[in-house]
């Protein structure tokens, strides 16, 4: 199971901030989020939003681990 | 040292125990942000950060300016949570043996800090609630240090 985890934004969009899916690799994750909600699916594939997988940035597709957490990170704003 | 705190904390006693017994450094910068008002806009601040890839990521800019900038000793505590007009949301200190370093490095860090560090924030006030994006002037200002 991936812990999926949403920032910002997303998490308003979606109504969640945290939920588990079963996916083998990122892509698959994105396709299962973008069926259970379009308009969020297409958010998190804005070039905007980065990914975190097991807390370290990533482009493109990757396999998920057992216990994989992947983060979708809108636009920073601190300070 | 790099903290995130949900409690709010006083710029001056951080100050001041940054400076403590340093008998070699010779400049310590700070920088100290506040929560603006806007003029009623905004009632409360609401800081969300990502906790561990937040305090990471924030130490690998802090490990970039300690390089660059030769840096003695250098502090970052960051807000979390809500946050009222006023008080403080951000405290950087850094500390050189020069002021030149000191000053540039804090003002590295805070161009980091304002859009490349994993921070989400969001204001409440009477017109409802909005995430802040950050500004292209943001963006401007840490693309100086590239």
């Amino acid at each position: 199971m991936a812990r999926v985890l949403l920032f910002g934004p997303l998490r308003d969009l979606a109504g969640w901030r945290e939920r588990e899916l079963a996916a083998a690799t990122l892509s698959e994750l994105r396709a299962q989020l973008r069926q259970a909600d379009p308009a969020l699916g297409e958010a998190l594939s804005a070039p905007s939003v980065q990914v975190a997988l097991d807390q370290a940035i990533v482009r493109g597709d990757a396999p998920l681990g057992r216990d994989a957490e992947v983060a979708f990170l809108p636009p920073m704003s601190g300070g | 040292m790099i903290r995130l705190s949900a409690a709010p904390f006083e710029p001056g006693e951080l100050l001041s125990a940054f400076c403590r017994d340093r008998t070699e450094v010779g400049a310590v910068a700070s920088f100290t942000g506040l929560a603006r008002a806007e003029e009623g806009a905004t009632a409360v601040l609401e800081l969300e950060a990502y906790p561990g890839f937040t305090e990471a990521e924030i130490g690998k800019i802090a490990k970039r300016a300690r390089e660059r900038f030769g840096l003695a000793d250098l502090l970052v505590l960051h807000r979390v949570g809500r946050i009222a007009p006023g008080e403080a949301i951000v405290f950087v200190a850094t500390a050189a043996r020069h002021r030149r370093e000191a000053f540039e490095a804090c003002d590295f860090l805070m161009d980091y800090l304002k859009s490349r560090a994993p921070f989400w924030k969001k204001e409440h006030g009477p017109a409802g609630e909005r995430w802040i994006d950050p500004r292209p002037q943001d963006h401007a200002d840490v693309a100086r240090w590239d």
